[in-house]
């Protein structure tokens, strides 16, 4: 189970808005966040991950305390080791497709899976520059499930893909998220696009 | 002709280089990350050696490390070291005064790195260490080699800290640039000549293969 409970303030164009999330979601669980631009689901994605500070709130995940400010608990992002995807893919320039995933795993097998699932095999030995935007927000998920996270958060993680790498990928990445026992979240701006992977919905004003 | 002078540059220059990079990796990147009043403090503090005239900077090295006074004084009794008119002084003057070369490009490409890679990395439970070490500092490469070479080169051209601190002896202090001076001084234009053309050239080399460099990197060779 993940337990979340915060309270942020967040710097918007007409002074201060607060973003606060009081949710619960089931291990294994995917759930598709939405709402406007600028309602905080970047914000509520980092805040998890441990990326950014909150002024109250409580995270807890599988019985583990993330995040506890009333008893100044807030482990490192290191410690939590949520798998994340970012909006930018944030992919490391100096590293080739394989290096990327050896970075974050020791597993060969896994890596050969994980390049197989993102049909990332041809371009193993290629850097993030010589990639389309496709492929690179392959490599960005791929990056983020080498860990075997048991929580994974994904920011709009198939904005760049074309409908049938989509839901080629979705299909695969269904089938991996059960095997891990991963609970997902995912936010983006075209809800019916995850129709048929999540089963849960956040909608955040 | 003695190429002592163009020796002892080279050598102060090597020194100064590594000493700086050894120190000023983990203090830009400190500086990179977030600001506060301390750190804005610092930074003012390092930046001053590219506004202040160089023999103000010397005359006060001088004071702080004469035998006589302070810091020095106090180094002279319990280590028996002594900064003033020695090859010392020259190294401990030289990373002051080059200090801004070495700091300000790498302070600047570590800022200019989206701060998502460093989250990225931390995601897969890698430490800062690990981050700065496999993911930041080769995504800035071609800055660390600009800082290297300014630092090296600037370091070259020193005159007049080093006049200051080091004095003009032979073998000890006299580094290139000074012993210019004294050939002019002494109307022996020739030796002033070989000495200034031997600066010349070899900081000429260096800018070029940064240019190059950098060019094959497709960035900005002064970013």
């Amino acid at each position: 189970m993940i337990s979340i409970d915060i309270e942020k303030k967040l710097k918007a164009y007409k002074g201060q808005q607060i973003l606060r999330v009081k949710e619960q979601f089931p291990t294994g669980s995917i759930t598709k966040i939405y709402g406007p631009s600028g309602a905080g689901k970047t914000t509520l994605l980092k805040t998890i991950a441990g990326f950014t500070n909150l002024e109250k709130g409580k995270i807890v995940v599988n019985d583990i305390t993330w995040l506890n400010t009333d008893q100044k608990i807030n482990l490192r992002p290191q410690k939590r080791m949520a798998g994340f995807v970012f909006q930018d893919y944030a992919l490391f320039p100096n590293m080739t497709v394989l290096h990327h995933l050896e970075y974050a795993t020791n597993d060969n097998a896994w890596i050969t899976r994980l390049l197989a699932i993102g049909k990332l095999e041809p371009f193993a030995t290629h850097k993030p520059e010589y990639l389309s935007g496709g492929q690179q927000q392959r490599l960005a998920i791929l990056r983020a499930l080498a860990i075997k996270p048991k929580l994974l958060l994904m920011d709009e993680p198939f904005s760049a893909l074309d409908p049938e790498n989509k839901s080629a990928l979705i299909a695969e990445l269904k089938v991996v998220f059960e095997e891990l026992g991963t609970s997902v979240l995912i936010v983006t701006h075209n809800p019916q696009e995850l129709d048929g992977l999540t089963d849960r919905e956040l909608r955040i004003h | 002709m003695d190429l002592t002078p163009i020796y002892l540059t080279l050598k102060l220059a090597g020194i100064t280089t590594l000493l700086l990079l050894l120190t000023g990796l983990p203090v830009a990147w400190w500086l990179s990350r977030g600001r506060s009043f301390f750190k804005i403090m610092l930074e003012a503090i390092i930046t001053m050696p590219l506004v202040l005239p160089p023999s103000v900077l010397g005359f006060y090295l001088l004071l702080a490390f004469s035998p006589q006074h302070g810091i020095g004084k106090w180094l002279q009794h319990t280590f028996d070291v002594q900064f003033v008119f020695s090859f010392k002084g020259l190294v401990l003057a030289s990373v002051i005064y080059s200090m801004p070369f070495m700091i300000g490009p790498i302070k600047s490409a570590l800022q200019q790195l989206p701060v998502s890679l460093s989250q990225a990395s931390y995601s897969l439970g890698k430490s800062r260490w690990q981050t700065f070490i496999k993911v930041l500092l080769p995504n800035i490469k071609p800055s660390l080699l600009t800082a290297i070479v300014l630092t090296f080169a600037h370091t070259l051209g020193e005159f007049g800290v080093v006049l200051m601190i080091g004095g003009n002896i032979p073998g000890v202090t006299r580094v290139a640039s000074i012993a210019v001076y004294d050939s002019v001084e002494q109307m022996d234009y020739h030796t002033a000549n070989v000495y200034s053309l031997i600066l010349f050239a070899i900081t000429f080399v260096l800018v070029i293969a940064v240019f190059i460099f950098n060019k094959y990197q497709l960035k900005s060779p002064l970013e």
